[in-house]
C-alpha cells in the first residue's frame, strides 16, 4: 500500500528532524491528558473505592449509573463542556474556552467514571477476598477501602493506563472545547483530524504512527515499573 | 473476657437455618475444639462469636469487656491465609498498626514474634511468595502479635501437608502455654485429639455434645458423634 | 533496611512525578497571560488554505499580537462570535454577515478578498458538464445524469453559496438526496475526501483546492463565472454585547487587514506559484 510506506516515511522524517512543531504538539498532548487523568485518578479512585467498600441505598443503580458513564461519548462531552464554559453559558466569566485547560476538564470528565467505575470492579473483588481478615485485624472501612487501593496498586495502575489511553485518543471533546489552534490547543488527535481534512492522508497517518507509538512506549514503561515492583512486593 | 456464654445462638441466611439455637459456656483456659461434620456450622458459629457476623437470634455476652471494641481482644486465623501485598514483616505489623503502637513498637515486637515462629530469615520478603505453610504461620504470627485473650482458628491445617501441619499445631500449643484462648474448629479427630482439651460436637447447626476431650472420645453422648468418631479412617 | 530503601525509591518516583504534573498545569496559564492574543473565528477553508500561516507571522512581527485561530464552518464561525466566544470574525458569507450586523452582533465590518469557488468533478465527466464557464447549466447537467454530487451539507459559506446555485437552476437538491446528492455534513476538507473517495462532483473554494493533497482522480470542472465569486469578510463581535472583547486588539487586526501591508500579505500567498486570494478592501 503506497500511503502505508508514504506514512511510515512522514513519520520517520518527522521525528528523525526533531519538527520543532511536532514536538510541541507531541508536548501539548502529553501535558493535556496525563493532567486529566491525574486529576480523574484523584476523583474517581476515592469514588470507586467508597463504592466498592460501602453499603447505602441506592448502591446497585449508582454502580449501574457509573458502568453506562464509561461509554460517554467524547464529542457529547465536549458539547456539553462548551455550552458551560462559552461566555453566553454559566462559566463563561472564567474565560478558559479554546485553552488547554478547558481541554483538560473535558477530558478529565471523559475519564474519571472509567477510572471510578473500574476501580470499584478491581477493590471489590479484593474485598471479597480480603474482608473478613481485615475486619478481623480491625481495619473500619476506611482503613480498609485504604488498605484494598495499595494492594490492588498493579491493576488500579493498568486502569489509569487504559485512561490515559482513552484521553489520549479522543478528538471529539478536545475539538469542540479547544478549537484547534494553532501552537496553542492543536493536539496530536486534533492535528490528524486536520491534516485529513487538507487531503494530506500520508502526513496524517504518520502522525497516527507517533501516535500509537507513544501510547505504546508509555504503556512499556508502566510494564517494566510493574514488574520491577512486582518483584519486590510480591 | 471470658467466660464467653452463648444464649440460644441462631443464624440463618434467607430460609436456610445454619445456627440452631446454641447455648454454651465457654471458659479461659482449656484449648477448646468445634469439632463435627462438614456443614455442621462450625465456621459459622466461629464467625458469629468473633464477630464477623450477627446472629438472627439469641445473644453473645463476653465477660468483662466493654461493648464497644470486643474484636480489640481477639483475633482470629483463617483456613487460607490472607496476605497483603507487601513484606512478611509489612504483615504483622499491619495488625499492629492498626492498633496504635507507634512504628518502632509495631517492627520490634513484629520482628519478635517472626522470631519465634521460625520465619525471621523472610521479614523482608513478599509475603505473597512464601509457601502455604509458611504463610498460614505468618497468618498465626500476625494474630499473636497482637497478643489477644482469644485466639480463633477455622481449620487452620486443612489446607496444609503433614509437616507443615504439625509446625503449626506446635505454634497453636506455644500460643496457648503464652496464656492465650484457643478456640479451633477441625474435622480431623487426630487433630482434636491432639490439641483439644474440650470439645463441642456440631451436628446440623445444633450443639450436640459439650465435654472434656477423654469423656468425649470414650463414651459420646450423642448417636451423631458416635457415628462420626467410628466414620473417621484412623490415619487422618 | 530493605523495605525502607525501597519506600524511599518509590517516595522520590511519586514525587517526581507529580513536580513534572504540576508544572505542566501550573506553566500553562502563566505562560498564557502573559501574551497579547485575540481569538479569531475563522472557516476551515481558510484554514485550509494555509493564508493564516502566511499573514499572521507577519501581523505578530508588526505588533505583537498573538493571532489565534479557532477555524470552524461559518455557520459555527458566526454562532462563536455571536456568544461571545472570539473578539473577531472572518468568515465568507456577506449576505448573513451584513444581517448579522444590522443585527447588532457583530461591528465594523469590512470586505477583505476574495477568491471563486470551482466545480470539481472526475476527469471522466460523465456528466458532460464540464469544460464550460455556465456553472448553473453545469448543475443541471449534473442533476439529470444523476451524477454523485458531494456537498458539505453544515451551513457553511460554501454550502450557502452552493445552495443559492441550484436554486439558480431551478433545482430542488432535496429529490437527490440519499441518491446521488450526496451531504457530507462536513468541511470543505472533509467533504473534498468523500468526493475523491466516490468519483464525485463538488463546488469547492480555489483556496482549499489548491492546497488540498488528495486529489484522487478530481479536476477543475467549471471555473469562471460571476456567480462563483467569493467575497471574503471581517468583522468585530459588538463590545456593547460582550464587554470582555478586547477591542482594541481585535481592531488593530482588521485594520491591518484592510492596510496596504495587509492587502499585499494576502496577495503574496502563492501555492505553486498560483495566488488564492484576491484582496480586495475598500480603499
Amino acid at each position: 500500500m503506497n500511503s502505508m510506506g508514504e506514512a511510515f516515511s512522514a513519520a520517520w522524517q518527522m521525528l528523525a528532524g526533531f519538527d520543532a512543531e511536532l514536538a510541541q504538539i507531541v508536548g501539548l498532548s502529553l501535558q493535556v491528558s496525563i493532567t486529566a487523568v491525574v486529576i480523574a485518578t484523584l476523583l474517581g479512585l476515592p469514588l470507586g473505592a467508597a463504592i466498592a467498600v460501602g453499603r447505602f441505598p441506592g448502591r446497585q443503580s449508582l454502580i449501574v449509573l457509573l458502568n453506562a458513564l464509561m461509554g460517554l461519548p467524547p464529542v457529547v462531552v465536549g458539547l456539553v463542556v462548551y455550552l458551560l464554559l462559552s461566555r453566553a453559558g454559566p462559566l463563561g466569566s472564567l474565560g478558559i474556552l479554546f485553552t488547554p485547560q478547558a481541554m483538560v476538564i473535558a477530558q478529565t470528565i471523559l475519564i474519571a467514571p472509567i477510572i471510578a467505575a473500574l476501580s470499584r470492579q478491581t477493590i471489590e473483588d479484593a474485598w471479597r477476598e480480603y474482608d473478613e481478615q481485615l475486619r478481623s485485624l480491625g481495619a473500619h472501612r476506611l482503613t480498609a477501602a485504604m488498605t484494598l487501593i495499595w494492594d490492588t496498586r498493579f491493576s488500579l495502575l493498568t486502569i489509569v493506563l487504559a485512561g490515559f489511553g482513552r484521553a489520549a485518543a479522543e478528538v471529539g471533546a478536545v475539538m469542540i472545547v479547544g478549537g484547534n489552534i494553532d501552537g496553542v490547543t492543536r493536539v496530536m488527535t486534533t492535528a490528524i483530524a486536520l491534516e485529513t481534512s487538507k487531503g494530506d492522508l500520508p502526513l496524517a497517518l504518520g502522525l497516527g504512527i507517533v501516535l500509537i507509538g507513544l501510547v505504546l512506549l508509555l504503556n512499556a514503561l508502566a510494564a517494566i515499573i510493574r514488574e520491577l515492583a512486582l518483584r519486590r512486593y510480591g | 473476657m471470658l467466660p464467653l456464654e452463648l444464649h440460644e445462638l441462631s443464624y440463618a441466611v434467607g430460609d436456610t437455618q445454619i445456627i440452631r439455637g446454641i447455648s454454651a459456656r465457654i471458659e479461659a483456659g482449656p484449648r477448646t475444639v468445634i469439632l463435627g461434620p462438614n456443614g455442621a456450622g462450625k465456621s459459622v458459629l466461629m464467625r458469629l462469636c468473633h464477630g464477623l457476623l450477627k446472629p438472627t437470634a439469641g445473644r453473645i455476652i463476653w465477660h468483662g469487656a466493654r461493648n464497644g471494641d470486643v474484636r480489640r481482644h481477639q483475633a482470629m486465623v483463617f483456613q487460607r491465609p490472607v496476605m497483603l501485598r507487601r513484606s512478611a514483616l509489612g504483615n504483622v505489623m499491619y495488625g499492629l498498626k492498626l492498633a496504635g503502637k507507634s512504628r518502632s513498637e509495631c517492627e520490634l515486637r513484629a520482628m519478635d514474634v517472626l522470631e519465634v515462629v521460625g520465619l525471621a530469615q523472610h521479614a523482608s520478603r513478599p509475603a505473597r511468595v512464601l509457601s502455604g505453610g509458611e504463610q498460614q504461620r505468618l497468618a498465626l504470627a500476625r494474630a499473636w502479635a497482637l497478643g489477644p485473650d482469644v485466639l480463633f482458628l477455622d481449620e487452620p491445617t486443612a489446607n496444609l501437608d503433614p509437616s507443615a501441619a504439625q509446625d503449626i499445631e506446635s505454634i497453636i500449643n506455644a500460643i496457648h502455654a503464652s496464656g492465650t484462648k484457643i478456640i479451633m474448629t477441625t474435622h480431623n479427630l487426630g487433630q482434636a485429639r491432639r490439641l483439644g482439651d474440650e470439645i463441642l460436637f456440631l451436628s446440623n447447626g445444633r450443639l450436640k455434645e459439650h465435654a472434656p476431650i477423654d469423656r468425649f472420645f470414650r463414651e459420646p453422648a450423642s448417636t451423631e458423634a458416635a457415628a462420626f468418631i467410628k466414620g473417621e479412617l484412623p490415619w487422618q | 533496611m530493605a523495605i525502607a530503601r525501597g519506600a524511599n525509591a518509590g517516595a522520590i518516583i511519586r514525587g517526581a512525578t507529580l513536580a513534572l504534573v504540576m508544572l505542566g498545569v501550573v506553566q500553562g496559564p502563566v505562560v498564557w497571560a502573559q501574551q497579547k492574543s485575540i481569538t479569531v473565528a475563522s472557516t476551515t477553508s481558510t484554514e485550509n488554505s494555509g493564508l493564516f500561516k502566511h499573514i499572521l507571522p507577519l501581523f505578530k512581527n508588526k505588533t505583537g499580537i498573538d493571532v489565534r485561530v479557532v477555524a470552524q464552518g461559518t455557520g459555527q464561525a458566526l454562532d462563536t462570535g455571536k456568544r461571545g466566544d472570539a473578539d473577531v470574525v472572518f468568515v465568507h458569507d456577506k449576505a448573513k454577515e451584513l444581517a448579522l450586523v444590522k443585527d447588532g452582533a457583530f461591528v465594523n465590518r469590512h470586505d477583505v478578498m476574495y477568491n471563486d469557488f470551482v466545480v470539481v468533478g472526475p476527469k471522466a465527466d460523465p456528466a458532460k458538464a464540464g469544460g464550460g464557464r455556465d456553472v448553473v447549466a453545469a448543475l443541471k447537467k449534473i442533476a439529470s445524469a444523476k451524477a454523485p454530487f458531494a456537498s458539505r451539507g453544515d451551513k457553511s459559506g460554501t454550502h450557502s453559496a452552493e445552495l443559492r446555485l441550484w436554486k439558480a437552476a431551478g433545482i430542488d437538491v432535496a429529490d437527490g438526496k440519499g441518491s446521488w446528492y450526496r451531504e457530507a455534513g462536513s468541511g470543505m476538507g472533509a467533504t473534498l475526501n468523500t468526493a475523491a473517495g466516490m468519483n464525485a462532483y463538488a463546488l469547492t473554494d480555489r483556496g482549499t483546492w489548491l492546497s488540498f493533497k488528495n486529489k484522487a482522480d478530481l479536476t477543475i470542472s467549471v471555473e469562471g463565472d460571476n456567480r462563483l465569486f467569493n467575497q471574503y469578510g471581517v468583522m468585530l463581535v459588538n463590545p456593547a454585547r460582550h464587554a470582555h472583547v478586547k477591542k482594541e486588539l481585535g481592531q488593530l487586526f482588521i485594520d491591518w487587514l484592510v492596510s496596504a501591508a495587509g492587502q499585499q500579505a494576502i496577495a503574496d500567498y502563492k501555492i505553486n506559484g498560483e495566488q488564492l486570494f484576491f484582496p480586495n478592501a475598500a480603499r
